[in-house]
């Protein structure tokens, strides 16, 4: 039996073998030969790949364009109402009561308290902290502190919010018991501590890109560790490092759940971080979130606030990319 | 062997004495005979600067230098050849102790400043680096002025006189022949300069820091023939008062600007000498080979 059998699938396999011997340049032959047709689908497919990636692509494009008009549409919709003077010079902001001021200032004040704050305690703290990872850390202590970084960059700001109302509030009021609740420091201290990971990574890069036979031509003029990095490396990266700072100050200003826990809801002209105050995002969630009806001067204020966030973290992102575009062409 | 012309074959044995050398087809014709070139003699006679004993180096288990011994001469011009990946790079950042840097380096052996014991444990490395001082083959000036670029290593040493610094600033500049092209814009940006003056300036850079040795790695490889030639000149000026080490894979360029050369084969020292000596005469077969390009 199993010989037979074995003889028979010989036999078949030798079939199958001999077939597919004759018939595979046979195939190719036909083909070469112009034997299919040269009219296929394919271009079609090609055409359908190419318009649905630029679909994708164009979303991105229409809905900054959408955002930008709706903004631009109700903003002048409110400057009718309101005068763009006062509105730039206002020192008084209470829109929501009567009567009413329109003055964006208190607002822009405290977005710059609080991104000045942020940036008083994140800017040392990342700064160093790249300057260890990229000059004195070893790879091990490195390997493990990077993922830390992303981890601290993933805890939702709402989180930092909470802690800042229970953990760091609290703590400043121990220390400084004028202080309310809701105060402008414990918005910078954890603001600070959510903007420290883009500034560490972005300035550990730059920091490291700086070439090591720079490094080395200084440590052979006889300069010692600390002379190479504070003279010539940081100098040779500042530039970039001045960008990171402005991208984490920029993301500070937009950053909204946060402050809107921790700052409190006070519209106020003030530098003192232990007061009560408002920023720009924090006073767009409470109109957002509140009755004020839509189509009223009061709800569109929320429009020409929004526009104003949306210029300035523009142009702090535009002068972030300029110099740090330019960091790149120094060292080829 | 005998098929290909060497340089010993046309070195004739009577013209060795007197301009032999000068005579080899590598040699640059517009060097004046015996310009700056010290004799075989001249040289037994120059005091040893550094002496280098037994000494092997390693990257971690590697042996990269194999027992090197050699003494380098004062105010002459030591020449490290060989073939690339020879040692030569290692063995010349050892005396200023660059190699610290990489983890895992080893040295075994002694290499004597003037006696002194470069690798004991109580060597103050930034002492050791300002008395050698190092140009490297890619010129690395820092993102800064001229001035400050120049100013570097004597600012480090602790010199705050702005008059003092700027003296400092001029001498090195007029040693590495700089000066003329530079001395209008100091405050420019010290990376506008060309190939050239960027590596002339890292040479000033060097000298600001008054050291007695100068180590060169690969000078003027990236550079073209005119800065070459520029930057050999000034070899040439120098060795009247530093005593020089360089490293080149370009044997015309050994031959043409040092005084002792060492020719280095996969970690040995395989020869060293006087260069009229060692090129026109080499005693290793090894180094016939390489030196008339049979090799490398």
């Amino acid at each position: 039996m199993t010989e037979e059998r074995s003889g028979e699938e010989q036999s078949i396999e030798m079939e199958l073998g001999e077939a597919a011997v004759i018939k595979l340049p046979r195939s190719t032959s036909l083909e070469r030969a112009g034997g299919g047709l040269l009219v296929s689908l394919r271009p079609y497919y090609e055409g359908v790949i190419h318009f649905t990636l630029f679909l994708c692509a164009s979303i991105s494009v229409l809905v900054t364009v959408g955002i930008v008009v709706v903004l631009l549409y109700e903003s002048i919709q409110f400057f009718f109402d309101v005068s763009i003077i006062e509105f730039l010079t206002g020192t008084r902001w209470t829109p929501l009561l009567k009567p009413q001021h329109f003055g964006i200032l208190p607002l822009m004040c405290g977005t710059m308290l609080v991104a000045g704050g942020s940036a008083i305690v994140a800017v040392p703290i990342g700064l160093g902290t790249a300057i260890y990872l990229s000059e004195y850390a070893s790879p091990r202590f490195r390997d493990i502190v990077k993922p830390m970084l992303e981890i601290l960059a993933g805890i939702p700001s709402v989180v930092y919010g909470y802690l800042a109302v229970v953990f760091v509030s609290p703590i400043i009021r121990y220390v400084f018991p004028s202080a309310g609740v809701f105060n402008a420091a414990s918005a910078c201290i954890v603001v600070g501590i959510m903007i420290l990971p883009m500034i560490i990574s972005l300035s550990e890069d730059i920091l490291q890109s700086v070439p090591l036979s720079l490094r080395g031509a200084a440590f052979a003029l006889g300069a010692n560790k600390f002379e190479v990095t504070v003279r010539v490396v940081v100098p040779a990266a500042l530039s970039g490092i001045i960008a990171s700072f402005l991208l984490a100050i920029s993301r500070a200003i937009g950053e909204t759940m946060a402050v809107t826990l921790a700052a409190g809801a006070t519209p106020k002209l003030t530098l003192n971080p232990l007061e009560s105050i408002q920023t720009m995002t924090a006073y767009i969630v409470q109109v957002s979130q509140g009755d004020t009806p839509a189509g009223t001067v009061e709800y569109r204020t929320i429009f020409a606030v929004g526009l104003t966030l949306f210029l300035t973290t523009m142009t702090m992102n535009v002068i972030a990319q300029y110099i740090l575009s330019r960091v790149g062409e120094r060292y080829e | 062997m005998a098929s290909t012309p060497s340089v010993k074959k046309i070195m004739q044995p009577s013209d060795k004495a007197t301009s032999g050398y000068s005579k080899a087809p590598m040699v640059r014709p517009s060097i004046p005979e015996g310009k700056g070139m010290r004799t075989a003699d001249e040289l037994a006679q120059a005091t040893e600067k550094i002496s280098v004993r037994d000494m092997s180096f390693y990257y971690s288990e590697n042996r990269a230098l194999t027992d090197i011994s050699l003494s380098i001469p004062e105010c002459c011009v030591t020449a490290f050849i060989g073939p690339s990946g020879c040692g030569k790079s290692t063995f010349l950042r050892c005396f200023n102790r660059m190699n610290d840097m990489i983890e895992g380096t080893r040295v075994e052996g002694e290499i004597l400043l003037e006696g002194q014991d470069i690798y004991s444990s109580r060597t103050d490395i930034v002492t050791l680096r300002k008395r050698i001082g190092m140009v490297f083959q890619k010129s690395t000036p820092f993102p800064k002025s001229i001035f400050d670029n120049v100013s570097f290593g004597p600012k480090i040493a602790g010199i705050r006189k702005k008059k003092e610094l700027y003296e400092i600033v001029e001498r090195s500049l007029q040693r590495s022949a700089l000066w003329d092209e530079v001395k209008d814009r100091l405050s420019e940006s010290a990376l506008n300069l060309s190939g050239g003056q960027q590596h002339r300036l890292c040479i000033a850079r060097a000298l600001a820091n008054d050291p007695d040795i100068l180590l060169m790695d690969e000078p003027a490889s990236a550079l073209d023939p005119a800065s070459t030639a520029r930057i050999e000149d000034l070899i040439f000026e120098l060795k009247e008062q530093y005593t020089i080490v360089i490293v080149t894979h370009n044997m015309q360029q050994a031959a043409r600007v040092s005084d002792q050369a060492a020719f280095f084969y996969q970690g040995l020292l395989v020869e060293s000498g006087a260069t009229e000596e060692l090129f026109t005469n080499p005693k290793k077969q090894q180094t016939e080979d390489y030196i008339t390009g049979r090799f490398g």
